[in-house]
This record gives C-alpha cells, sequence and structure tokens, in this order.
C-alpha cells in the first residue's frame, strides 16, 4: 500500500460518508412524513402512505438504484449527479423500512396519552408535536440505530454503479496491486469502525432523549429488525 | 417516457433464468444461514469464555460490514489462497454467512424465550445436555423463531442482486446483459423491479399465515 493508493481510500471514505450523512438525513425525513402519514385520519392519507412503504419495501435498494441510475435519465430526460442519485435511491428504500419504525413507535405511546390531549382540546398538529412525538422519538432511537447501520452498508452497492466510494476504492486499488487480502481486510475494517463510532453515537442520543421524558435507556440488546416486513418479531423487536 | 412491450418480450426468457438463479442462491443462503446461525447462537452459550468472545467478535463484524465488500473478499481473496469456487457458490456462502450472524440473534431470543422451568425439569428428569438441547428446548425455541427467520428470507431475497457484481447471473445481472446488449434499460428494470416487489409481497403473506399457523 503506497501513499497514494491510500489517498485513493481516503476520498472513497468521505464519499461513503457524504453519501451516508445525505442519504440518512433523506431517510430520516421519509420515515417521519410516511410514519406519521400513516396515521393520518383520513383514509386516502394512510393508503398512499402504505402504498409507498409497500413498494419501496419490496424491491431492493440495487434495482431502486440501478433504476434511479438509468430509468429515471431517459424517462424524464433529465440527468443527476451520481451523489444525489445514489442519495436518492437509498433515502426513499431506507426511509420505506424508517417509516415502519416511526408508525410503531408512534402506535405504542399509551393511548391515555393521546385521550388526554383530546381532552385538553389540542388540535391533531399539537397532539402530535407535544404529546405524542416527544414520548415516542426516544422509543425510535435503537431500532433507528440499526437502520443505520443498514444504510451504512447499503452505500456500498453504489460502487456497482462506479461512484467512487470505499467499496470502489477497495477495487481500484486491487486493480492496482493485483493482490485483494489487505486491500479488502482494510476495507471492512474501516466499514466496522464507522459502524461502531454511529452505534456509539447513536446510544449516547437515545441516554439523552430518554433522560429528557424522564425514562432509562434498556440495556437489553435489540433484536435487530430484518430489513424486510414488519412481521412479528419474538420479544418485541424494534417496535 | 415510452415503453416498449416488444423488448418485456424479448427479455422474459432471460427473467425466467434470472429468476431461477435468484431462487436457487436464496434457498442455498438461506439454508445456510438457518444452519450456520444456530451453530453461532449454540457457540454462544458455551460455559468457556474462550468460545464466546472469538465468535461474538467474528459475528459482531461481519453483521456490522457490507455484504458487498464481503462477497468481493470472498470472490477474489479466496482463490488467491487456493480456494476457487464458482461465483454462484461464492455468492450463496457470503449471503449464508452474513445473514447467518443475524439468525443467530434470532436463536439466541427464542432459546431465551423458553421457560426456566423447562430447563429445571430436563434437570429433574436427569436428562443429559445433548438430549435437553435436542428434545427440551430446540424445538420449543425454534418453533417461536419461525416468522422472524421467514423476515430474513425475505431480506435475503432482496439482497440476492448484489451477486451481480460478482458476475452471477441472476434477475439483475440477467437485466444488465440484456440492456447493454439492447440499449434498452426502462423495460428489463421495471420488470425485475416489479417482481421484486410481487415476490417479497406474496411471501409477507405467506409469512403471515405459517406465523398464525404456529404461534397458536
Amino acid at each position: 500500500m503506497t501513499p497514494g493508493l491510500w489517498e485513493l481510500v481516503l476520498k472513497g471514505v468521505w464519499t461513503t460518508v457524504q453519501l451516508l450523512v445525505l442519504s440518512a438525513l433523506l431517510a430520516a425525513a421519509v420515515s417521519f412524513v410516511v410514519g406519521i402519514a400513516r396515521t393520518h385520519r383520513l383514509w386516502i392519507v394512510r393508503f398512499l402512505a402504505g402504498f409507498y412503504t409497500e413498494v419501496f419495501r419490496g424491491t431492493s435498494a440495487l434495482v431502486m438504484i440501478f433504476w434511479v441510475f438509468f430509468v429515471l435519465p431517459p424517462a424524464f430526460g433529465w440527468q443527476l449527479v451520481p451523489l444525489w442519485a445514489g442519495t436518492l435511491a437509498l433515502g426513499l428504500t431506507y426511509g420505506a423500512y424508517g417509516s415502519e419504525i416511526v408508525r410503531g413507535a408512534l402506535g405504542a405511546v399509551d393511548p391515555a396519552q393521546k385521550e388526554g390531549g383530546i381532552a385538553l382540546s389540542f388540535t391533531p398538529w399539537q397532539r402530535m408535536r407535544l404529546i405524542l412525538l416527544p414520548q415516542a422519538v426516544p422509543e425510535m432511537i435503537p431500532p433507528f440505530s440499526n437502520l443505520l447501520i443498514e444504510l451504512l452498508k447499503g452505500t456500498a452497492l453504489v460502487s456497482i454503479m462506479g461512484m467512487g466510494d470505499l467499496a470502489f476504492s477497495g477495487n481500484l486499488v486491487r486493480l492496482a496491486l493485483q493482490e485483494s487480502a489487505e486491500i479488502y481486510t482494510y476495507i471492512l475494517l474501516i466499514y466496522f469502525v464507522i459502524a461502531f463510532a454511529l452505534t456509539r453515537v447513536m446510544r449516547g442520543l437515545e441516554q439523552k432523549l430518554k433522560a429528557n421524558v424522564g425514562k432509562k435507556p434498556e440495556r437489553k440488546v435489540v433484536v435487530p429488525d430484518p430489513v424486510g416486513q414488519g412481521v412479528g418479531v419474538i420479544g418485541g423487536g424494534g417496535s | 417516457m415510452k415503453w416498449d412491450w416488444g423488448a418485456v418480450a424479448d427479455f422474459m426468457p432471460l427473467f425466467w433464468d434470472g429468476l431461477l438463479v435468484t431462487l436457487q442462491a436464496l434457498a442455498l443462503g438461506s439454508l445456510i444461514s438457518f444452519v450456520l446461525g444456530l451453530v453461532w447462537a449454540l457457540l454462544m452459550r458455551t460455559p468457556t469464555r474462550w468460545v464466546r468472545w472469538p465468535v461474538g467478535v467474528v459475528t459482531e463484524f461481519v453483521r456490522n460490514t457490507p455484504l458487498l465488500v464481503q462477497l468481493f473478499f470472498l470472490f477474489y481473496v479466496m482463490p488467491e489462497w487456493g480456494l476457487t469456487m464458482s461465483a454462484l457458490t461464492t455468492g450463496v456462502i457470503g449471503i449464508g454467512l452474513h445473514y447467518s450472524t443475524y439468525t443467530m440473534q434470532v436463536y439466541r431470543a427464542g432459546i431465551e424465550a423458553v421457560p426456566v422451568g423447562q430447563w429445571e425439569a430436563a434437570t429433574a428428569l436427569n436428562l443429559p445436555v445433548a438430549r435437553t438441547w435436542r428434545v427440551v428446548i430446540l424445538p420449543q425455541a425454534i418453533r417461536r423463531v419461525v416468522p422472524a427467520l421467514g423476515n430474513y428470507v425475505i431480506a435475503m431475497l432482496k439482497d440476492t442482486p448484489m451477486l451481480m457484481a460478482i458476475t452471477v447471473l441472476d434477475m439483475l445481472g440477467q437485466a444488465r446483459l440484456f440492456s447493454q446488449q439492447n440499449f434498452q434499460f426502462t423495460e428489463p428494470l421495471t420488470v425485475i423491479g416489479v417482481a421484486f416487489i410481487l415476490i417479497s409481497y406474496l411471501a409477507s403473506l405467506l409469512l403471515r399465515a405459517l406465523e398464525r399457523r404456529l404461534v397458536h
């Protein structure tokens, strides 16, 4: 490994981190909008949000990435910069998974809290903002933390489209050195370190948010919900 | 946006080939992940930490790193170490290994959910350890975890397109090949996108039915 090749890997790390942050932001926005829409009182809003979730959760992230890269440009006559195309595909897909977390956590808030809000004649939006979300958001953090790790792993998919992320830099180094064991070990280790750091940050966030509503963080290990259909997981799973 | 049904018709024979490969990879990958996950889960319950720690570290590592890079690792590094496998075999092992680190947690939760009384009864009956596991604990644990395992099969289905990156001609591989030969991207990619939605939706319906039967 020469310094030049390390520079390549560092550039890859930077691209991966950028992609991760952008698509996590988009996914979070989609999760909350769609998740809250699924508790809306109008059936058509619930139906559309549910339809979105089923479609984006049903298909594979990689197929979605191909679709955004190859089908959207000729169909609509515009082309996205690879970074934004990757963000769009990952954000929409993982946002669909996230919306299930939001819906589950909102549904898990004690119904008496909502009734209290009605008794105080809060508007639906006030109930959501002042009563439901402050109690539901801390509960969302552990499953969101798992989803964030899944998203980090998902960012590697854009390398197939030729975007210069961490996984792609691994391929370049392999071609340059004609030797793969060393570089792929490093790449895997770097991903692991990023994932570990993210888990720590999310744990800190959970402690902080739970302290705000007077709860202690759970110390039991959460069985990660598969990035799949939300059929009941034993032990409660994520939601 | 133009849609060409002729391209869809041309693509369909390739689509069925790809579907077959995808389902093969899924079935074998699931099998490996179910067996290996159980092995990990049992190893994590051995009394000595010299077994638990290495297994814990390795599985944690595999779970937190991208499957795609693991596939590259298996595909490019194994031949360097003198172990040459076909692309599909590599992919199946990669997926199975990756998901075994998830199923192990499912099994663990299932084993922990078996009431303590069952363990005590096995001790009271003087059953040897192997027999306790085989006829008392595991039958009850596995029954509980089938729906959760099914969820991971669906998750695995959606990760099979990654095998395309190591030259396996699964559904996405076939679609890409067809697109590059005919310069028609919209139809094949949309067809397989819809196919994934349909298959995973049907699978989830099936799973819900199975769950209802098993739980009660």
